[in-house]
C-alpha cells in the first residue's frame, strides 16, 4: 500500500512538471492550432530568470530576504517569457496562420536562436535587453491616452524606447558589474540552490515527500486554477474560448481575434516560464534544458486533445504515473511474484528512457481508439 | 534539351550540367578527404529526395526521418562488423566482450548474410515507416500531429538504441571504418572513391526513380493529397494506403542513404537520430525548393557545404545562421530557391527594381494574367 502511494506521489510529481510545462502549449495548440517548438526554450528562459533572480538576491542588500527568491522568479519568469513568447507571435507566427507546419519549423528556427543566444550572451546582458523590451512594450499602454494622440505621438513613442533601453542598459551594467558570474558568457549548466525552507523532506506516516516537489505541485495546482479561473470567468476568457470554438464567427462578432491571439500566446508563455521555475528546482539549468521536456509536452497535447483543459491535467498525470510506474521498475515491487517472462520485460523496460519508449507505444496503441485524444475538439468540420 | 531551354527550365539543365560535371571532376581533383566529404553530403541529399516526396509533394511533414536513415547505417555496419569479426574471441565484434556478452543477440544472425543486408539497409526502414505510417494515417491523423508524432518516435528509437549496450552498443555506435569487405578496409583510399562513385550513381538512380513516382498517376494523388485530402476521399480514393506507400518509399530512401552515409563516415551511432538532426533533414528540403527533386537535392548538398565551414571557421554562429535560415525561408522564401527561380523569381525581382521587362505577343497577359480590351 505504502509502496502503491509512494508510486503515485512520484508520478503526480513528475505529471505536475509536465503539466505546468504542457498547459500553455496546449492553451495555443486549441486556439491557434500552432504548435510551438520553441516552447522549451521558453521554459529554459524561465530557469535562467530563476537563476538570475537568485543571484541577486544573493547580493547584500538583499541577503535577509534570500529565502523568498522563489516568489519574485515566479512572476519574472512568467513576464520574461511572455513578452518573449509575444516578440515572437508578432514577428514570426502572425505571418503564417494557415500553414501550421510552416509555423512548426519557424519556431525551431527561433528556438535554435535562443539556445545559442543564451550561450553567446552574457546573462546580465540579456536581463537588460528583457527589460528594454517590457518596457518598451508596455509604456506605450500605460502612459496616459492624450500624450498618444497629440501630433507629437511618434515623439513619444521613441521616447518611451529610449527610455526603456537606458533603463535596459543601466541594468545589464549594473549587473554585470555586481554579479561577476552573469557577467561572462558561459554554455556550461548552471545551478539554481533551493532557499534553506525547500530543503529536506516532510515525514508524514513512515513516507517522506520532498519539499521541492510538493512545492511544484503547489505551483502546479495554482496555475491550472487560475487558468481555470481566467478562461472561464473573466471577458477575455471567453472571448478566447469562442476564437478557439469558431475563429470566423467570432471575428464577425466583434471579437478583436487579434488581441485575442496576442494575449492567448503571451499567457501560453508566460506559463512556459513558471515551468522553468519548476524545473530549475529540480536539477541543473542549461540551453538545452528545454529539448527534454518538450517532447513529454507534446505527447501530453496528443493524448489530451485540444477540446478541454481537464484533458492535458488527465494526460499529464497518466503519462507520469505510468512513467514512474515502469521507469522505476515498480511494478515488480508491487506484485514481487509476477511470472519470470513478464518480469524480464518488465526489468527490461526498467529505466527511465526505456519508460519513454514503452509510454509511447501505449500511446500509439491508445490513439488508435481515440485518434483525438481524450477530449477531442466538438465540430461538424470535415477535417475534425 | 534544345526544347528544355525553350521551356523556362534553363536553371535546371544548368544544374544539372554543374553536378555531372561536379562529379566526374571530383575523384580527380578533391583529395580523399574531401571526396568523403562529397560523397557523405551526397547520401544526406538521397534522405532529402524522400523527404520532398512526403512533405513536398504528399504535404505529410515528417521530423522523424533519423530513424529510418540510421537504420539504414545499422544495417551495414552490423554486417561489416560480424564480416571482420572472425579473429575476435567467440567469433563476434569486439565491442560484445566488454559487456560480458559471448552469444550474438539473435537478430544480429541474418546480417551474416551479405545479400539479407542489401535488402534489409532498405526493406528494414520501408516496412517499420509503413507501420508507424500506416497507424498514424489510418486514424486520419495528420499535419501538426503526425509532425510531433514521428518526433515522438525518433525520440522513443533514439532512447532505445542509446541505452541498450548490450545489443548494440549503445551511445558508442559502431565504427566500420576499419571493418573489411571484399579483403579490403573500408576506411581506405581506394573503397572511399568507390563509395563515392556508388553514392553518385545512387543520388542519379534515386532522383529519376522519385521523378518518375511523382510524374506518374500516382503523383497525382499525392499532389492531391497535399492540396485537398477530403476532396480526393470523397472521390472514392484511400489516402490512408497512398500515404503509407510514399511514407514507406521515403524510409526506404533515408536507409539508403543512411548506409552510404554510415560507410563514408566510418560509424554509425544513434547521434544519427537525435531530434535536431532529423529537423535539420527538413531544412534542406525547404531551402533548396519542396516540390522540385533538384532542389531537395542542391539543399542538402550547399547547407552542409556551408555547415561544415561554418564549424570550422565560426562555429558558434552556426546555429544563428541555421535558426534566421528557418525562419527566413517560411517567412520570405516558401518556395524554395530552386521553386523561386522556377517561378520566375529573378525577373520579378528585376520588374520590381524597375528593369523593364522584355514584352512578348500579349503583353498584359503576360503581365496581370489579364487580356488587353479590343478597342
Amino acid at each position: 500500500m505504502q509502496l502503491l502511494l509512494e508510486s503515485l506521489f512520484n508520478g503526480v510529481a513528475i505529471g505536475s512538471v509536465l503539466l505546468v510545462a504542457a498547459l500553455g502549449l496546449a492553451i495555443v495548440f486549441g486556439l491557434m492550432g500552432v504548435i510551438n517548438l520553441a516552447h522549451g526554450e521558453l521554459i529554459m528562459l524561465g530557469a535562467y530568470t530563476t537563476y538570475v533572480v537568485q543571484l541577486i538576491f544573493k547580493l547584500p542588500a538583499l541577503q535577509p530576504v534570500y529565502n523568498a527568491y522563489v516568489l519574485v522568479a515566479i512572476p519574472l519568469a512568467f513576464i520574461v517569457s511572455g513578452v518573449v513568447g509575444i516578440l515572437l507571435e508578432r514577428t514570426v507566427i502572425r505571418r503564417l496562420y494557415g500553414n501550421p507546419l510552416e509555423t512548426l519549423l519557424a519556431t525551431w528556427g527561433v528556438s535554435l536562436i535562443l539556445q545559442q543566444f543564451v550561450r553567446s550572451v552574457p546573462l546580465a546582458y540579456a536581463a537588460g535587453l528583457v527589460l528594454a523590451l517590457v518596457l518598451g512594450f508596455s509604456l506605450p499602454i500605460v502612459l496616459p491616452g492624450q500624450l498618444l494622440d497629440r501630433p507629437r505621438a511618434r515623439l513619444v513613442r521613441a521616447g518611451s524606447w529610449l527610455v526603456s533601453a537606458l533603463a535596459g542598459v543601466l541594468l545589464a551594467g549594473g549587473l554585470a558589474s555586481q554579479i561577476s558570474r552573469i557577467a561572462r558568457a558561459t554554455s556550461r549548466n548552471v545551478d539554481v540552490t533551493a532557499p534553506k525552507w525547500m530543503r529536506g523532506g516532510i515525514e508524514l506516516s513512515g513516507m517522506i515527500f520532498p519539499v521541492p516537489r510538493l512545492v511544484i505541485i503547489v505551483i502546479t495546482i495554482l496555475a491550472v486554477l487560475g487558468i481555470t479561473w481566467f478562461l472561464n470567468r473573466s471577458v477575455w476568457g471567453m472571448r478566447i474560448r469562442a476564437v478557439t470554438q469558431n475563429r470566423s464567427m467570432s471575428d464577425c462578432l466583434g471579437i478583436s481575434t487579434d488581441t485575442v491571439d496576442v494575449l492567448t500566446f503571451g499567457i501560453g508563455s508566460g506559463l512556459a516560464g513558471i515551468a522553468g521555475v519548476a524545473v530549475s528546482l529540480l536539477g541543473s539549468v542549461g540551453p538545452n534544458v528545454g529539448t527534454s521536456y518538450i517532447v513529454g509536452c507534446f505527447m501530453v497535447v496528443v493524448l489530451g486533445g485540444v477540446g478541454n483543459l481537464f484533458g492535458t491535467v488527465l494526460a499529464s498525470f497518466a503519462i507520469g504515473v505510468l512513467t514512474d510506474l515502469i521507469g522505476a521498475g515498480r511494478l515488480l515491487s508491487i506484485w514481487p511474484s509476477m511470472p519470470a517472462p513478464l518480469a524480464s520485460v518488465v526489468d527490461f523496460f526498467a529505466t527511465t528512457s526505456m519508460a519513454q519508449v514503452m509510454v509511447f507505444a501505449l500511446i500509439v496503441v491508445f490513439l488508435q481508439f481515440r485518434p483525438a485524444g481524450l477530449f477531442p475538439q466538438r465540430g461538424r468540420m470535415v477535417e475534425a | 534539351m534544345l526544347q528544355a531551354f525553350q521551356q523556362h527550365r534553363w536553371p535546371l539543365v544548368i544544374v544539372w550540367v554543374l553536378i555531372i560535371a561536379a562529379i566526374v571532376a571530383a575523384p580527380a581533383v578533391l583529395p580523399v578527404f574531401g571526396l568523403k566529404l562529397l560523397g557523405r553530403f551526397l547520401s544526406l541529399s538521397i534522405v532529402a529526395l524522400g523527404i520532398d516526396l512526403i512533405w513536398g509533394f504528399t504535404g505529410l511533414l515528417s521530423l522523424g526521418q533519423g530513424i529510418f536513415f540510421a537504420l539504414g547505417g545499422y544495417a551495414v555496419a552490423m554486417y561489416l562488423q560480424l564480416n571482420s569479426s572472425s579473429e575476435q574471441p567467440n567469433g563476434i565484434p569486439e565491442f560484445f566482450s566488454l559487456y560480458g556478452v559471448d552469444q550474438l543477440p539473435g537478430f544480429w544472425q541474418p546480417f551474416y548474410s551479405p545479400w539479407f543486408t542489401l535488402i534489409a539497409i532498405w526493406l528494414i526502414p520501408a516496412l517499420l515507416a509503413a507501420l508507424l505510417g500506416n497507424l498514424v494515417f489510418r486514424n486520419r491523423i495528420k499535419g501538426v500531429y503526425f509532425s510531433i508524432l514521428t518526433q515522438a518516435a525518433l525520440l522513443v528509437f533514439f532512447n532505445f538504441f542509446n541505452g541498450q549496450q548490450k545489443l548494440i552498443n549503445g551511445t558508442n555506435g559502431l565504427k566500420t571504418g576499419v571493418t573489411k569487405l571484399f579483403g579490403e578496409e573500408v576506411g581506405s583510399d581506394l573503397m572511399q572513391r568507390g563509395f563515392f562513385w556508388l553514392t553518385a550513381l545512387i543520388v542519379i538512380l534515386a532522383w529519376l526513380a522519385v521523378r518518375w513516382v511523382v510524374r506518374g498517376r500516382f503523383g497525382e494523388v499525392l499532389i492531391a493529397i497535399r492540396d485537398d485530402e477530403p476532396r480526393l476521399r470523397f472521390a472514392g480514393y484511400n489516402p490512408t494506403l497512398f500515404k503509407t506507400i510514399v511514407f514507406a518509399m521515403a524510409g526506404g530512401l533515408a536507409g539508403i542513404g543512411g548506409a552510404l552515409y554510415t560507410v563514408q563516415s566510418g560509424i554509425v551511432s544513434p547521434q544519427y537520430m537525435t531530434v535536431p538532426y532529423s529537423i535539420d533533414m527538413v531544412i534542406w528540403v525547404a531551402v533548396g525548393g519542396r516540390g522540385t527533386l533538384i532542389g531537395a537535392i542542391l539543399g542538402a548538398l550547399v547547407i552542409n557545404l556551408v555547415k561544415f565551414q561554418f564549424q570550422s571557421l565560426w562555429p558558434e554562429g552556426w546555429l544563428f545562421v541555421l535558426g534566421g535560415l528557418f525562419i527566413l525561408v517560411v517567412t520570405v522564401l516558401p518556395e524554395g530557391v530552386i521553386g523561386w527561380l522556377q517561378a520566375g523569381g529573378p525577373r520579378n525581382l528585376l520588374t520590381r527594381l524597375g528593369v523593364p521587362r522584355r514584352i512578348g505577343t500579349y503583353p498584359r497577359l503576360e503581365i496581370d494574367g489579364k487580356e488587353e480590351a479590343k478597342s
